[in-house]
């Protein structure tokens, strides 16, 4: 608890005679997080990324990511590209905006699937136990047991016979957006429900449960009002984690062209193209969209190790 | 122990049949394998109808499930649809290609790891500690195509450009019997491999490291006078490298799938490229028989790695 002492004496002596008022939970975890300074760090990256895509999508239009110039296809970066375009001749500068917000809308929508389903299989499990637990945990052991990439390409498959679009946030989306949203989803709850369902277990022999069972709470009310709320900080850092999980996995089964569709753009799929032309040389394909990923993915790799150790002070300290 | 095995032995049992029926529909249902003939002119109608019936595929699901993994049990995973070869052949020549692949990049990855855990582990916060730490955070948020494009950008195609000696892209025709090709082929996925995978041994190591360096008993050894390299490996190593067992264990068998998108970049002829090659084909005996084995290796694998932990470390009793 050395880093505790420290914060306290780090708080002005007057301060500290004024506040006598002992600090929440919440509170004593920021505090931790704010000391955390490569979660910072990965803090300020993700908000200014988030700021270049939000600015950048307001001025530059989707129809211009999606311009198709054929004389001018596979130019290396200059004035009028910055990043260069693609083999159709696209502008690769638009392409990362308008494919970032894919790739971020993918990757958050898929792990609020997956954690609402990680969490009620992992809760579900743990407070019934008995058969209940048994099914659900072997259903878990088995999708565990076949590699994640086989399992994305197999759903990806399954789902993705028919392919529609979607009109959602004034954009016209391929359908495939929503298929790789609930692929990813579906292929990324396990890890979570057996940390839920560890939780839980310990949680529910707890004195306060029995407390709240002899007061004559049902179990609706103790799952949703005691248990879940007390396994709050795994499921926050796991779900922070695995958005940078999902961003990657989208990157994965876009970039074998199995995810996102072209026209529209996503980080992934941008790589597709990339891996066809780069024996020609045009690395700008290559470099700009992967970079993006790799920053992304690292500044909330960051934010999740710090959350770990805010949340979990016993775990150790050793970045 | 006996008691524990059969415990662990009938959940596997349920595992794999749950594995087995969720790879079946999905596989199964996600392309009709007969699409591959249905623009065919040398086919009729009547052909194609009399051909579903006689390979059962207007079974019912649960019969042909049934058919399926009562062969399966003795071996027997079918034919391909596409190339008629059997599954099992199929399956035999590719393995030991990702073999070689695999097993090689494990080997270099996992002593690479201990070195660099190691060494950030005993020069904790130094800048050696500090630049091992944040190499490993930036390729633990990679996705492999990034280093595998760029590995092949550089030392493929600019060598080749700037007239250095350059290695193959994979794409070419090669005697695969023939040792030095073999080399020369393998060092670029290799690296590509040992790069992100070497990022999550090494962090993990380090942490198991550091634990294992602030116990007591070699603070002991310390003070008897031993030498700092006898207490580093013949005292801390020893028990810091018991997690890695179970690392190591829960690996190997997903060494067997291979690594689709490394091979799929370098065209290496290994597991993962064709499950891949046959998964956009919607042939699922393939498929299925490619997930089956998989699967079942990472089920048994498990067990044996639990059991073999018991032998490595005696503390932990299995119950």
């Amino acid at each position: 608890m050395a880093s505790q002492t420290a914060t306290a004496t780090d708080v002005p002596v007057l301060e500290r005679e004024t506040t006598s008022v002992p600090l929440t939970p919440r509170e004593l975890i920021w505090r931790r997080f704010r000391k955390h300074r490569m979660a910072l760090l990965g803090m300020i990256g993700f908000v200014l990324l988030m700021v270049f895509i939000v600015i950048g999508s307001i001025l530059v239009s989707e129809e211009k990511a999606n311009v198709v110039d054929p004389v001018g296809r596979l130019s290396p970066p200059s004035e009028a590209h910055w990043m260069g375009t693609d083999s159709t001749g696209r502008d690769l500068f638009a392409r990362i905006i308008h494919g970032g917000q894919i790739s971020l809308l993918v990757g958050i929508m898929a792990v609020i699937l997956s954690v609402t389903a990680g969490t009620v299989i992992g809760g579900v499990a743990a407070y019934y136990g008995g058969w209940v637990d048994a099914v659900l945990m072997r259903f878990t052991e088995a999708m565990l047991s076949i590699p994640s990439l086989f399992l994305l390409i197999v759903l990806g498959k399954f789902f993705g016979k028919d392919v529609q679009t979607i009109e959602m946030f004034g954009r016209t989306f391929s359908g495939s957006v929503a298929i790789v949203i609930l692929v990813i989803g579906l292929t990324s709850w396990m890890v979570l429900a057996r940390i839920v369902r560890a939780n839980v277990l310990s949680l529910k022999e707890m004195d306060y449960i029995s407390a709240s069972k002899a007061l004559g709470a049902n179990n609706t009310q103790i799952f949703f009002r005691h248990l879940i709320p007390n396994t709050m900080g795994a499921i926050i850092v796991a779900s922070t984690l695995g958005l940078a999980g999902a961003i990657l996995s989208e990157a994965y089964v876009s970039f074998l062209g199995l995810g996102v569709q072209p026209p529209t753009a996503s980080w992934g799929n941008m790589l597709t193209q990339a891996q066809q032309f780069i024996q020609r040389g045009s690395w700008w394909m290559w470099v700009f969209p992967s970079l993006f990923i790799v920053f992304t993915i690292l500044c909330i790799n960051l934010i999740g190790d710090g959350l770990r150790d805010a949340f979990d002070p016993r775990s150790s300290r050793h970045l | 122990m006996w008691s524990y095995l059969a415990r662990r032995a009938i959940q596997a049992i349920f595992t794999l049949l749950i594995i087995t029926v969720l790879c079946f529909i999905l596989t199964r249902l996600s392309a009709d394998p007969m699409a591959q003939y249905a623009t065919s002119q040398r086919m009729s109608a009547e052909d194609r109808e009399a051909l579903r019936e006689r390979l059962g595929l207007n079974d019912p699901l649960p019969v042909q499930y049934l058919k399926w993994l009562g062969l399966a049990l003795q071996g027997e995973l079918g034919n391909s649809f596409f190339s008629k070869q059997p599954v099992s052949l199929m399956i035999s020549q590719r393995l030991p290609n990702t073999l070689i692949l695999m097993v090689t990049a494990e080997i270099i990855t996992v002593s690479l790891a201990l070195v660099l855990g190691i060494l950030s582990a005993v020069k904790q916060y130094s800048t050696v500690d500090n630049i091992i730490t944040a190499l490993s955070f930036i390729g633990f948020s990679m996705p492999i195509f990034f280093i595998a494009l760029g590995l092949m950008l550089i030392f493929s195609v600019q060598f080749k450009e700037w007239g250095l000696p350059y290695l193959p892209t994979g794409a070419d025709i090669w005697d695969k019997k023939d040792p030095v090709e073999l080399l020369k082929h393998l060092i670029l996925p290799v690296s590509a491999l040992v790069i992100i995978l070497t990022a999550g041994y090494a962090r993990y190591i380090r942490t198991s490291m550091l634990e294992v360096l602030g116990l007591d008993y070699v603070r002991t050894a310390r003070a008897k006078g031993l030498t700092s390299r006898a207490v580093l490996f013949k005292h801390a190593l020893r028990n810091a490298a018991l997690p890695l067992v179970t690392i190591i264990g829960l690996d190997i068998p997903f060494l067997i799938g291979g690594a689709l998108v490394t091979e799929q970049v370098y065209a290496w002829p290994g597991m993962g490229r064709l499950f891949w090659e046959y998964a956009q084909r919607g042939d699922f005996p393939v498929v299925l028989g490619i997930l089956l084995i998989i699967s079942t290796a990472v089920v048994i694998f498990t067990i044996i790695t639990d059991v073999v932990y018991t032998f490595v470390d005696p503390r932990i009793r299995l119950g």
